[in-house]
Order: structure tokens, then C-alpha cells, then sequence
């Protein structure tokens, strides 16, 4: 009963309060619908903390077992204890751990900003990589999307400008007629681009996003009603 | 047709070298060139242009460090479009650890601007949960910021003692990558009818053009293009500016790459049809 | 000052360990893995605490208490309650009562996307895609939007009209990757540029 059915019944009853709170925002749903809202950023907040005590755990276990590679595990241990000692220290000396002159600051400025960055970064280097060696046109499909691709690439960036401002001049050398400064300034690449982007892949992306708002409503659906109960799993 | 196998399996590091000269060379060389403004980015400076002097414009920082490259200087012009334009901002984020780069950003360009903490814009800090925030500040912002990020009443500052809910404020900047601006556009935007801008990465601003389509976004800014664009409207190059030739190198680099790579797999396919 | 350079040269280091990777993984850019990983978890703890737990439980009692509103105050009890009860997911043997915050934070969700999802995303979507066909922007959008949807209907086999209509919709949907892709690109190349602009002019001083 506990176990099964008074959670089934918790995320019943919250759910249909929140659509209720929804065509009714008087008292009391609308009051409820606050309070829950509040309540919910709280127990988020302590979600967060689940997904850490297990690396804490499992990195102080590789350390204390001398498992292969522990000498890092032990830095990570130590990394996180060394933060929360500088952002404990931070509160008690500057009132918040986030003032720019705070040592917790530092550590951000300094070291958290230059990791992250970099290793997305590097994903840079992969994709450059992956798309020399893997990007081929084998067929109508892959084609169109290599097109596509190169298309939205020069046209997102002033070389597409500059190239079609020589092509423009060109012309012109071959055909006088032609105007260079009026048909560089059509800019062309940008312009194919920008319908691309807000015609031609809007109208597949709204297509797939229409079919997944649907399935959403079908999972939220089966939840609110327990048809769904994956989430139960301990 | 040696040359074309020796030239489809080259070696990652020498594509990872040329990447980075096509990169590192045109940061030190700084050549100038033209930057185009788009109609999303000429309609988001826009949003904030029309905006009467001393409204209030929300902004929330919804990236971190792994994005900052693109949507920092999105962040630095509109702090500076803001102030220009006298406007009342109130920082706020969705990302525990992007809120950080927001104060950064407001102790750049507010003493640059003469604009004071408290009296020109204030810093409510963050919450997680982003949904139920998003919606439960709808009703009143004081049922999850009665502070602000150092624990200063709101009321204390005096333009947030008129500032309640979505109604108060003017325009909703998220500045974002992954999924938090569809979450603004869907939660508030639907719900409440807030006026949003959206400046997001590269990886984001496909995704976000079908809101742009209908109407659900005021304007929206894409990638660090999209951040030259704006600093080029509100006429002061910064960060976004100066990476573009980079830019335009290193895709000019990649289009080239895409081809002879391509071109190589069309001779190997025929010669072994022949 | 000090500490400014200091720190320089400390990212300055970490950014390079990360990009030695690139060459073949090594143990310098195993230490700089290991300290983000670290740094990073500790600093949830602190933004949990700061913006969490602090203000919203411990400020918040203390306020209701100062202004008399005692029951506000104990009703706090609750959601701090539901919060310790989902740390209880670490304990194997007590993991199931942390089945009751997890209900009510998916409760919240799902009763907050049902409306959301119809009222934000599918009206407006369907709305703007439902305009008239005089111009060929329109009638593009419209045919495309269809033509995606029809190809994601996997119940019936794609022959005849319905096969004709998804080869439609491959193309939409391969331009959209495309475009994806180049978007993708950019986004990453400008993470590239933004690096090297740190590398080159924070800490070398070779970019004036």
C-alpha cells in the first residue's frame, strides 16, 4: 500500500490539482498550486545531491580498495572536499560564496570555466575529424544533407558575403551590364540560408516536434493515470 | 589514385593542426570584415529598443562555461543595449553553474555604464526546478525570491517593490542553451504571454525557429553570428566580433575538407565500378 | 594581481591538459578530468545549500516565525521532509520510501506539461503551420510539416500515397539535419574561438 499505491495516488492527485489550478487559479487550487510549486523547487534542489553522495561514494571506495587508477579518484575526493571547504568559507567571510572577491569565485573563474569550456571545446576538433573521414554522399539523402549543411555554413558567416561580392564583381567583368554593388549587396548566401532556416527545416522540425508534444501528452497521461509506473523502480 | 586514398585517410592530428591554425591565425591577424544583420536578431534588438525608458527587462542566464564563448557577448550587448536605453534589469538563471558568468558580466559592463547595484538592476540569484519556478513566479516573484543572491530583501531595492509578476516586466531575455528557452516559450510564454527573446548556441537556434516562425519569440539570437549581429546593431564590437573571422575561416576550412573528402570517395566508387 | 596571474596560468595549464587528448590520452589530462568532475560536484553541494536550502527552508522558517505566522512555518516541515526522504534513495533498504518525493515532483511535472505542452507548444505550432496557401513559403511549410508527420506513422507500410508522401518528408527532414549540422558546427568552432582567444590574448599576450 505504501510501497505502491500511495505513490500512484501522490502523483494523481498533484497532477490533476496542477491542471485544475490551470481553469481554476482561485482559491484554494491556486493557493495549492503555489505551495506545491514551491515545495517542488525544494525537493529538487535536494535531488541533486542523490546523483553526488554515489560519486562520492564510488570514487572514495576505488581509493580506499587501491583499485587501478585510484591516485585520480583520490584527487577527485579530495577536489570536492577542497570546494566545499573554500565555498563554506566563502559564506562565513564574504556572506555569499558568489562574490566576485570570494576564494570560491576564484576557483570558478580560474578553473571550473577553462575545464568545461575546453572539453567542449574539443568536441570541435572531433567533429571536423569525424565529418572528413564519415561525411559521404552515398545516396539522394546523405546529399541533400551534406547540401544543406554547407549551404547553412556559408551562408552563417561573412565568407559567404565576401565570396559573393568576387563572384558579383566577377560577373561583372564577364557581363558589364551587371551592377556589382547591387548584386553583392543581394547577399545571397545569407538569404538562402535564413529561408532555409525559417521555411525549409522549420517545417521538419515542427513535424517532429508536433509528433513528440503528442507523445509527451501520451506518457504524462499514462503517468498521472499509473497506466506508467517505470519511475517506481528502487 | 594513390593520392586520393593517402588524402581520405590523413592522419586526425593534421586535420586537428589545420583547424587550429584556421582558427589561431585569424585571431591574431584581426582582418576585418562585413557582418550581415538577420531579421531574428534586427526584431530581438528591436524588442528591447521599443521598450519605454525605466521598464523592466528580465534576464536569465540558462547556459554555463561550455557555452560562454557564444552567448557571454550576447549577454555583454544587451546588458549594455539595456543600460543604454535606461532600462531596469533584473538577473535571474536557470543554471547552477552559468549564474556566476551573469555577475561577471554586470561587474564589466554596469561600472562602464555608471549604473549602480539595486537601482539599475538587481541579481534574485537562482532555484532549482525550473519549471515549477518558471511558472510559480507567474503569481508572484516573492514566493521564491524574497531576497536577492546576497540575501538582501527585494523590497529594499526601490523599482522591485512595483515588480510582482510576468505583468511587470517588459520583456524576458533567456539566454540558453539546451532545452530552458523552450521551456520560457512553452511555460510563460503560452501561459502568461510574455514577451521573450531568446539568444541561444548554434547547437539550440534550429530547434528555436519554429517558435520564431509563429510568433512565439519576440527575436532570437543564434550562435556567436548572431552575437556579432548584435553587437554590430548596437554599434559596439566586442568578443563576437572579432571571433568571426575565425569563423569564417574555420568553415571555409570544413567546406573545403567536405569536399575533397567527397570528391575522393566519388573517384574511389567509380574506379571501382570500372 | 597576484592571484589574477596565478590563475591565469592555472586555467591557462588546465586548458592545455584538456586539449593533449587530442594527441592520445595521457595522465595530465586524466588529473584535469578527475578535478572538474570533483570541483564540479562540490559546487552543487554550495549552489544547493546558497540558493536551496538556505532561503527557501531555513530564511524562510525563520521568517514566518518572526511574523507570527507559526503554521507557515511548520508546514516547511513537509517539502524538507520530502527532501530528506529522497536522500533515503542511497540506503538499499529504505530506497523505497524516497518513492513518495519522486511521485510528487513527476506529479508536478506531468500536470504542468499536460497544459503547457497543448497550450505553449501544439496550438500556436498547429496555428502558424495552418496559414493560407497564396504565397509558396506557406504552402512549402504546410507540405513539409505534413509530409514529416506522415513519415513518422510507422503503422501502416509506406507504399502508394502514404510511401510518396514520406519521400517528401525524408527531404524536409534531411534538409532540418543538414541544417543542424552546419548550426552544430558554428557552435562548436566558436567554443574552439573562444579558447584559443583565451590562450592566445589572456595568457600569452599575443592578441593586443
Amino acid at each position: 500500500m505504501l510501497k505502491r499505491n500511495l505513490p500512484l495516488a501522490i502523483v494523481f492527485t498533484t497532477a490533476l490539482l496542477l491542471v485544475a489550478a490551470f481553469f481554476i487559479p482561485h482559491r484554494p487550487f491556486g493557493d495549492l498550486e503555489s505551495r506545491f510549486l514551491n515545495w517542488y523547487a525544494i525537493v529538487a534542489g535536494f535531488t541533486y545531491l542523490l546523483g553526488i553522495d554515489s560519486l562520492a561514494r564510488h570514487h572514495i571506495l576505488r581509493v580506499t580498495r587501491r583499485a587501478p587508477g585510484w591516485p585520480f579518484s583520490l584527487l577527485l575526493v579530495l577536489a570536492l572536499f577542497g570546494t566545499l571547504g573554500l565555498g563554506v568559507y566563502s559564506w562565513f567571510k564574504f556572506q555569499s560564496p558568489f562574490a566576485l572577491r570570494a576564494p570560491f569565485m576564484w576557483l570558478y573563474t580560474y578553473m571550473i570555466i577553462p575545464l568545461q569550456a575546453t572539453m567542449f571545446a574539443t568536441l570541435a576538433f572531433f567533429i571536423v575529424s569525424a565529418a572528413y573521414r564519415a561525411f559521404r554522399v552515398r545516396n539522394f539523402s546523405a546529399t541533400l544533407l551534406l547540401l544543406a549543411a554547407c549551404l547553412v555554413m556559408f551562408g552563417n558567416v561573412p565568407l559567404g558575403g565576401e565570396v559573393w561580392r568576387a563572384v558579383a564583381s566577377a560577373m561583372h567583368k564577364v557581363i558589364p551590364s551587371i551592377d556589382p554593388a547591387a548584386l553583392g549587396a543581394l547577399e545571397i548566401p545569407a538569404v538562402v540560408k535564413d529561408w532555409l532556416m525559417k521555411v525549409g527545416q522549420t517545417a521538419a522540425v515542427r513535424g517532429i516536434g508536433i509528433g513528440l508534444s503528442l507523445g509527451g501528452i501520451a506518457m504524462s497521461l499514462r503517468i498521472v493515470l499509473g497506466i506508467e509506473r517505470t519511475y517506481l523502480s528502487s | 589514385m594513390k593520392f586520393w586514398d593517402t588524402l581520405s585517410g590523413l592522419d586526425r592530428r593534421i586535420l586537428y593542426l589545420l583547424l587550429a591554425l584556421a582558427v589561431a591565425l585569424p585571431l591574431i591577424l584581426k582582418p576585418h570584415v562585413a557582418i550581415r544583420t538577420s531579421e531574428p536578431v534586427r526584431r530581438a534588438f528591436n524588442a528591447v529598443e521599443s521598450l519605454p525608458e525605466g521598464s523592466v527587462v528580465m534576464i536569465s542566464i540558462d547556459y554555463d562555461p561550455s557555452s560562454a564563448p557564444e552567448v557571454q557577448p550576447m549577454l555583454v550587448a544587451i546588458l549594455r543595449h539595456c543600460f543604454r536605453r535606461n532600462l531596469k534589469v533584473i538577473l535571474t538563471g536557470q543554471l547552477a553553474l552559468g549564474l556566476p558568468l551573469g555577475e561577471i558580466a554586470l561587474n564589466q559592463v554596469a561600472p562602464e555604464m555608471n549604473k549602480t547595484y539595486g537601482v539599475d538592476y538587481v541579481n534574485i540569484g537562482y532555484r532549482p526546478g525550473y519549471t515549477a519556478m518558471m511558472v510559480g513566479i507567474g503569481r508572484e516573484i516573492r514566493d521564491y525570491f524574497q531576497t536577492d543572491y546576497r540575501g538582501v530583501p527585494l523590497d529594499s531595492f526601490e523599482f522591485m517593490r512595483a515588480v510582482h509578476n510576468y505583468r511587470d516586466i517588459g520583456l524576458l531575455v533567456s539566454l540558453a542553451h539546451g532545452g530552458v528557452a523552450d521551456a520560457w516559450i512553452i511555460y510563460v510564454g503560452g501561459r502568461f504571454g510574455q514577451r521573450i527573446v531568446v539568444g541561444c548556441t548554434g547547437v539550440n537556434a534550429p530547434n528555436l525557429y519554429q517558435f520564431y516562425s509563429s510568433g512565439q519569440l519576440a527575436g532570437l539570437i543564434g550562435g556567436l553570428q548572431g552575437a556579432s549581429e548584435y553587437e554590430t546593431l548596437i554599434d559596439r564590437p566586442g568578443s563576437a566580433t572579432l571571433g568571426m573571422p575565425a569563423q569564417s575561416v574555420a568553415h571555409g576550412l570544413i567546406i573545403l575538407l567536405l569536399c575533397i573528402g567527397n570528391l575522393g570517395f566519388l573517384i574511389s566508387r567509380r574506379r571501382k565500378k570500372n | 594581481m597576484l592571484l589574477n596571474l596565478i590563475g591565469t596560468w592555472v586555467a591557462a595549464t588546465l586548458t592545455i591538459a584538456i586539449l593533449s587528448f587530442l594527441y592520445k590520452e595521457n595522465p595530465l589530462y586524466r588529473v584535469a578530468e578527475h578535478l572538474y568532475v570533483g570541483i564540479s560536484a562540490g559546487f552543487a553541494i554550495i549552489y544547493v545549500w546558497s540558493f536551496d536550502v538556505y532561503p527557501m527552508l531555513i530564511q524562510a522558517f525563520q521568517r514566518h516565525l518572526a511574523e507570527g505566522n507559526r503554521a507557515e512555518a511548520w508546514i516547511l516541515l513537509i517539502p524538507a521532509g520530502l527532501g530528506l526522504m529522497m536522500l533515503l534513495r542511497s540506503i538499499p533498504k529504505l530506497a523505497w520510501i524516497s518513492r513518495w518525493p519522486m511521485s510528487f515532483t513527476i506529479g508536478i511535472g506531468a500536470g504542468l506539461g499536460l497544459v503547457a505542452t497543448v497550450q505553449g507548444y501544439l496550438l500556436p505550432q498547429v496555428t502558424d503551420t495552418l496559414r493560407p496557401l497564396v504565397t509558396v513559403n506557406n504552402a512549402v511549410l504546410y507540405v513539409g510539416v505534413i509530409s514529416t508527420l506522415l513519415y513518422f506513422y510507422f503503422s501502416r507500410e509506406h507504399r502508394g500515397a502514404l510511401g510518396a508522401v514520406s519521400r517528401v518528408g525524408i527531404i524536409f527532414i534531411m534538409v532540418a539535419f543538414g541544417a543542424n549540422f552546419g548550426y552544430t558546427v558554428m557552435a562548436r568552432i566558436s567554443l574552439l574561438i573562444g579558447r584559443f582567444y583565451f590562450l592566445l590574448h589572456d595568457w600569452l599576450h599575443v592578441i593586443r
